[in-house]
This record gives C-alpha cells, structure tokens and sequence, in this order.
C-alpha cells in the first residue's frame, strides 16, 4: 500500500479517496497548481484504475467462490475479515516503545479477543450448535451445559483478564496501560458488533448478507464512476474528492439495483432459506411468502410502450428498497467517520493488506454500518411480518425436544396469566 | 469502592511530587484535570499547601469514616512510613466521625427507598447513574476546546438518552406490558414502541453519529474523536452495570439487597480490621490497604454473607420478584430457595447449645459464594479506579458527598458486583433453558395478544396428543 510519499504537495490533503477503483498514489495528479482534487481532472486515473480493478475483481471472485460454498464458509470468511481488522486496529495505537516495557500485554489484547469471540458467536450459533448435535449422545450433554453456563465462562474469562490488566499495572505507565484498555474495548466492540449482525443475518439467509454487501459495493462503484464523468462539487470537507454529483448519481443507481438485484436474488433457494443447523449440504425450505412471486398487471399507459403486460415482483423487492435507501443515504456516513479518524490520528491507511486499496478496515467501514442496519431491519420489519403462528408452531415442534415443549407451554401459560391480571 | 478515600489535596498520591519540595507545586498539579480539589469551598488551598512536607509519602487512605478535612493531618507528615497506616494517626477518630455521618444518612435514605418498593429504587439507579456519567463526563472535557464547539456538550447527552432508552426498554419490556391494559390506546402505543424499540434506538443513535460527523471541525479532529470514544466508554461502563442492577431489583429486592450490603460490610470491616491491626501493604496502587484488613474483611463478608441471606430472606416484600410497574405489596410464592430447612445438630454439639436444629434457607448457600466474590473479587474494582485516578492525575471523580468524594467513588466496587450478581443469578439460580427463552420471547415480540393465545391453544393441543399417544 502506498503511504504518504514525499511527493505529495503540502496544499492537497492526500486522504482517502472514495472509489474503489482509484489508487491512493495520486498525489501526481494532486499536484496541479490550482489545487483541483476532483477525479475528473486528474490525470493519471487511467492508470490507478486499472490496478485497482485488477484487485477488485480478485476480491469479487473469491467473495463468489465463498458464497457458493455456503453459510459456515462465509462465517469463517467473516471471522477472518474480523481477526484482520482487529489486528490493524490494535496496532494502530500502539507505541513500540511503551510495549517493550510492557512484556504480555499484547497478549491481555488477545484475551479479550477470544473472550469476545467466545460471547458473541456462542450467542448467536447455539441455537443452530444444538440442533447439529444429536439428543441422545454425550456430547449433547456436553454442548447444552456449556450453553447454559455461556454467560458464565464468558465472564469469567473477562474478570480473570481484568484482574490480570490491574496487577500487571506498572507504575510510570499507567496512563498508557489505560488508554490501551480503553482502546483495547473500543476495537472489540466495534469489530464484534457488525460481525456478529453479520453473522446472524447469515443464518437468516444468505440473501440478507449478501444484498446489503452488494448495495455497499454497488454504491461505491457508481459513485466512483459518476465522479470519473461528472464530478464538479465537493461534497465534504472531510472526503475533498467526494463530490455531490457522485452522490447522487450513486444513489440512484443503488436503489434501483436494489430493486432488481432483489428479483434476481430472490429466486435461489441457497440464497433464501435459513440454515438451522451447522450443516453444509444443500437447503430445502419454504421460502416463505416474501420470496412468493406476485403479478402486477401494468397500468395501461406503460403497457403500450412495453412488451409486457405485467410484471411479477417478490415482496421482498419493496424491503430491499429501504435497504438501498439507507446504503445510499447513510452508510457513506460510515466511510466519513474512517476519513475523520485517520485525519484525527494522521494516519493514511488502517493498513496495508490489500494492494490498490488499503487495509481490510478501509473496505469494511460502510459495510460495518450497513451489517448493523441490515439486521435490526430485518428483526424489526420482515421477521414479524414473515411469523405466524403455525409458523412459530412448526419451529416450536422441530426444534426443542418434549420436555422443553411441556416447559414452554407452562411459561407460556404464566406469563398469559399475569397479562391478565395485569389489565 | 467505598475503602480508601484521601480528599486532603495536600497528600500526594501522586509519586513524584514526593520528591517536589516546592509547596505550591501538588496543587497546580492536582487541579490541573481536575477543577475541583477542594471539597471544603470556603477553605482556601493555600494554607495547607504552606503546611506541605514532602518527605512522607501520605498516601490514599482506606477507610470509609476518614474525613478530608483534617488540617492536623499535616502532623503525620513527620512520621515515618508505618505509621502511615491507620494504626499511627491521631486524628482519625475525628475523620471517623465525618464520615460516619453522612454514611448514616446514606444508609438512611437507601433503606428508605428499600421500603418504598421497587419503582423507586429503579429510579434511584437512575439518579446515581445520572450523577455518575456527568461526573465523568465532566472529567475530561477541556474547556478551553469546549467553547469552540458549541453543541458538543448535548451530543453526550443525547447518547447518554438513547443509552437509557435502549437498556431500561429492554429490561422492562414485559414489565410494561403486564401494567398496560389490553384494550386502550396506550396499549397500541406501548407495544408499538416495544416492538419497534430496536429500530427507534438505532435510529437516535446513527442520528447521533451523523450530528457528530458533521460538527467535525478542522483543527479539532483529535479532540472530537477522543471525546466521543471516551463517550461511549463511559455509557458502556455507567449502563451495563446499573441495567444488571436494575434487572436484579425486578428479580426480588434481596437480589439487589444482599450483593450491594455484602460490599457495604466489606468495606467497613475492612476498615475496622485495618484499624485495629494493618500492618502489611496490600497493593502498590492502593498504599493504605492492608493483608490484615483484607483477610479480616473477606471472613466478615463470608460470614454475614450466610447470616444476612437468612435474614433477609425471610420477608416476601424483598424475595417476591415484580412483574409489573406497580407499587402495591407484593404476595407470591416465594420458591424453594427461600424455604427453611431444618438440619437437626449432630449429637456432639447437641449437648453444648440450646438448640436442637439449625434452619437454614438454601438460599445462604449461594449468598455463600456471592460473599466470596465480593470479598475477593470486588475489591479490584476499587483498584481500577484508584490506577485509573493515578494514570490521569485527578483525586476524586467529584465531589458530591462529603467525606467520600463522588458517586463513583462510591459505586466502583458496586458495579463490579451488580454484574456478578446478574450473571450468576441467570446462570445458577434462574433456572432457564435458552432455547426456550428465546423462543419465548420471539412469541412475545412478534405475536400479538390474541394470536399469543391461540398459540397455547393450539400447543396445548399438540402436546395432550403427543401424551396420549403415548399411552
């Protein structure tokens, strides 16, 4: 990755550029007299452009190989990504001298680490973790007492790291020691929070991963593009190449991919069934009413231009309107935040694992805020509206065994009771 | 926690400043972050600054009933280092009284607010919780940089709301259903805003972050950053702990109760047992904390672990859990923890006391090990904020209650038990079956009142099938 060359002329602030498809090294082009940033001046953007396609397409390919081998491959890819991120953002602060004092205090960082990955992925795969392991044996046993005391494990791990931090506190740095906690749990909790909607919307189905990644990736090529043609007005002070006309240009083009990328995505089943368990055989589920196509009959105007005489929309297609709303609107917010941090810190790039673009925190900015949204829409908007009551039923029988059912149905009792009482 | 608190500015516990012979030198320095050291605002600071001796290292002091305000402290200055341990201070009984006193009155209003029931100690949480993210707010906001943000200072308050909305929406999810009637418009809108509590929470928060990508100003990057991680830090810390605290309080008051008195009595007793016979240094972090006290302490804290669990167990207004947002009294049935059992003494120590039996709740069992925590796990808390005070130069976290500092001076060790608590309750006591849970409260969300209904209707069904056909 290129980093702050000598080259660069002090009157251009050389931060990042949006568009995938643009290599950091422009400080050539940025060298203009009257100090014009905007992409459509520069020119040696043929050139950047060709080595970060060269990358992109790397990266697209290996994210369709990922998608086609299934759910547990993309969590794998996720945790990857997530382990990654985590180390570039652990070492962006620290300070090589302060550390050599410190002997074993990177390895607190990976405690928490492995602490944090223990919660949230236990969490969210237990579900799916009890249903892969078979009633009758011993290792049944083994995962739903680990289940039952997750929380438990969880946070003894986390005082035992705790304490550990307090008696390795040395005393002329205690201010560092401090401030890398503080930064240590900033990390995690921002990495850990999107991966772990990832995650979840993964199981959901894989549509309600890949749709919103795609939104985010669509967004970003357009709005490089429309920049490369039409780009005249900044946008932000923050981002200096970014420019209205790319905005916008982007915007509409992303909801109106939305809209179709949802029809096309929408037919595979791979795609739209949730993965109850940790299998990683083929799916065959009902999609659910959401995926069930539906024939509109075209309103006579547009049907005498066009050859057809309906069109068939999923239900889903309206959903994924909203989702390319907020990818145009408000995830862009996500890649300013990165743009302002590594301003505030003076800092180029997170760091330097992918050539042409940086490193893997600088891909994942937008998709983080994306991943966060993503699912929270789809606990909020389309779960209630996809549950019904047989549905619930269904679930309740296939997946909690007798005894459990028996438990559930006295709970469930109780707790009509006391509505009752209650008004 | 509540141990070691030395409010008199003139004591460094700053290292360095030991070797700093120039008197006016510790307070420049002390109230560099801190804009108020001194607790006592009609006493000026200088005075005791003239009176500063550096040759002696008088460090944070341990214990509760130690007052700040002793201008005699500076005798002690003279003394050797042992001596600085409770065990040589002559006016110690004076600070004790101090701070006897306002602990009384605390201890007062909490069982006040113990008697009036569970809506009002949820709501002194929130108060304490209120005053602790402004103190600590407040800690490291610089105000020079703050006047040329305008508008900064209500970012953090908008988090801080969103925060609340989030966790106490959360926690209180079914408690609120329960109160509201079915059939009134309050019940739409309530279950509306149940049900779409996520989404309205993660609005308020990304709105937050756009406001604050837009007020990004250019020389003041670092500070804004700084400021909004140090944000979220602080409303990390305030609410996971006073929402476990709050959960606990609708599992039954005792629950609440107990971890909290378990920490009160291991402070004290630390106190007293340091008092009495510390000799030893604990812990470079904390120089007036003492082997002695903390052994001494860690047996009273087992011991009236198991005492005060028989005790408080023993009334309903504390052991019944609330399933609403009422203040009625509470009539349930208690469950097996807190039904006595009678062991009958072994015959050898029958001839020596009165009693033919003991009778003990199960319950004392598990106030066993939350004792053990407390005693030994706690503590550490009190360390964090003491290295925490040290690393960033400030004496106290405020200084709201005279004679111990701020809230959170106060509450370090109580939150680091309210977390235990929760999470041990819901692991060892709760007895609950997660996948469930979960399915429970998919049906809770999801499902309306009605079709609620016709789902244990039709359960119900299903499973009296199952039965017979089994037979």
């Amino acid at each position: 990755m290129h980093k702050e060359t000598a080259g660069d002329a002090p009157s251009a602030p050389t931060t990042r550029v949006r568009h995938r498809k643009r290599n950091s090294d422009v400080g050539a082009g940025a060298g203009k007299p009257n100090g014009s940033h905007l992409l459509v001046n520069d020119s040696k953007k043929y050139k950047s452009f060709l080595i970060r396609a060269y990358s992109t397409v790397w990266m697209i390919g290996g994210f369709a190989l990922i998608v086609y081998l299934g759910h547990l491959y993309i969590t794998a890819m996720v945790v990857v990504i997530q382990i990654f991120m985590a180390r570039e953002l652990f070492n962006l602060l620290r300070k090589t001298h302060e550390d050599k004092q410190l002997p074993g205090f990177r390895l607190l960082n990976w405690h928490f680490f492995f602490t944090a990955m223990l919660f949230v992925y236990g969490r969210i795969l237990s579900p799916r973790l009890v249903n892969t392991v078979t009633p009758d044996k011993v290792l049944y046993r083994l995962v739903t007492s680990l289940i039952k005391y997750h929380m438990a494990i969880c946070y003894s791990l986390y005082i035992s790291g705790f304490v550990w931090f307090i008696l390795t506190l040395k005393k002329k740095m205690y201010k560092y020691q401090f401030s890398q906690y503080a930064w240590t749990h900033m990390i995690l909790i921002v990495v850990f929070t999107q991966s772990s909607f990832t995650v979840a919307n993964i199981f959901e189905g894989i549509f309600w991963f890949l749709l919103p990644a795609s939104l985010i990736v669509i967004n970003d090529i357009f709005a490089y593009i429309c920049g490369f043609f039409f780009g005249r007005t900044p946008l932000i002070k923050l981002s200096p190449k970014k420019t209205w006309e790319g905005f916008i240009g982007a915007s509409i083009t992303t909801m109106i991919s939305a809209f179709l990328l949802a029809n096309i995505m929408g037919r595979f089943l791979w795609l739209t069934c949730p993965r109850e368990d940790l299998s990683t055989g083929w799916l065959h589920c009902d999609p659910g009413p959401l995926f069930k196509q539906e024939t509109h009959a075209l309103p006579g105007w547009i049907s005498d231009w066009l050859p057809w005489k309906e069109i068939s929309i999923l239900p889903v297609q309206w959903h994924a309107l909203c989702l390319g709303l907020f990818a145009s609107i408000i995830a862009p917010f996500g890649g300013f935040f990165a743009s302002g941090f590594k301003r505030a810190f003076k800092i180029k790039d997170f760091g330097d694992s992918i050539p042409g673009h940086g490193g893997i925190t600088d891909r994942m900015d937008c998709q983080m805020v994306m991943a966060v949204f993503a699912y929270i829409y789809h606990q909020s908007f389309v779960v209630p509206e996809v549950l019904s009551v047989d549905k619930l039923l269904d679930q309740i029988i296939t997946s909690l065994t007798l005894e459990e059912q028996q438990a559930l149905f006295m709970k469930l009792g109780q707790m009509l009771q006391e509505k009752v009482i209650g008004s | 926690m509540a141990m070691e608190k030395d409010l008199n500015p003139n004591s460094p516990r700053i290292r360095k400043l030991r070797d700093n012979s120039y008197p006016t030198t510790p307070t420049s320095r002390m109230s560099s972050n801190n804009q108020r050291d001194n607790h006592y605002p009609n006493i000026p600071n200088s005075p005791r600054d003239y009176n500063y001796t550096p040759s002696s290292p008088t460090a944070r002091i341990r214990h509760r009933r130690r007052s700040s305000e002793n201008l005699a402290e500076v005798n002690r200055s003279n003394v050797s280092r042992v001596s600085n341990l409770l065990l040589g201070d002559k006016n110690k009984y004076r600070s004790m009284w101090i701070r006897t006193c306002s602990s009384l009155w605390m201890l007062g209003g909490v069982v006040f607010i113990i008697y009036m029931g569970h809506l009002y100690i949820w709501a002194m949480v929130v108060v304490i919780q209120i005053f602790m993210a402004k103190e600590l707010f407040f800690l490291r906001r610089r105000a020079h940089e703050e006047r040329r943000l305008p508008g900064f200072w209500l970012l953090n308050w908008h988090f801080f709301f969103t925060a609340m909305l989030f966790v106490y929406g959360r926690i209180i999810q079914q408690q609120l259903v329960n109160t509201v009637s079915s059939d009134r418009f309050i019940y739409k809108l309530v279950s509306g805003l149940i049900k779409y509590q996520m989404v309205i929470c993660y609005f308020l928060y990304i709105a937050g972050l756009i406001w604050f990508i837009l007020t990004l100003k250019n020389k003041m990057y670092k500070y804004q950053f700084g400021q909004y991680a140090w944000t979220h830090m602080i409303l990390i810390v305030v609410f996971t702990q006073s929402s476990f605290t709050v959960a606990n309080i609708f599992e039954g008051i005792f629950w609440f109760l107990l971890p909290a008195a378990l920490i009160a009595m291991n402070d004290v007793a630390a106190y007293f047992f340091g008092f009495y016979f510390g000799k030893t240094p604990l812990i470079k972090l904390s120089p007036k904390k003492t082997w002695e006290g903390f052994i001494g302490a860690s047996v009273a804290t087992i011991i009236s672990a198991f005492i005060f669990a028989n005790v408080l167990g023993q009334f309903q207004w504390l052991t019944c859990p609330r399933k609403d947002l009422s203040t009625g009294w509470l009539h349930c049935d208690p469950g097996p923890l807190f039904r006595p059992e009678y062991y009958p003494l072994p015959s050898w120590i029958a001839p020596f006391s009165p009693w033919k039996g003991i009778s003990t709740l199960p319950v004392q069992w598990h106030a066993f090990s939350l004792g053990l925590f407390a005693s030994i796990m706690a503590p550490f808390g009190g360390f964090f904020a003491s290295g925490f005070k040290r690393a960033f130069k400030i004496k106290d976290f405020g200084d709201s209650i005279p004679g111990h500092g701020g809230f959170t001076d106060r509450m370090d060790c109580q939150m680091v038990m309210a977390v235990f608590a929760y999470i041990y309750i819901q692991s060892f006591i709760v007895n609950q079956d997660y996948s469930v849970e979960m399915i429970l409260d998919q049906i809770s969300r999801s499902l309306g009142h009605e079709e609620q209904k016709m789902l244990y209707v039709k359960l119900g069904d299903i499973l009296q099938h199952k039965l017979q056909g089994r037979f």
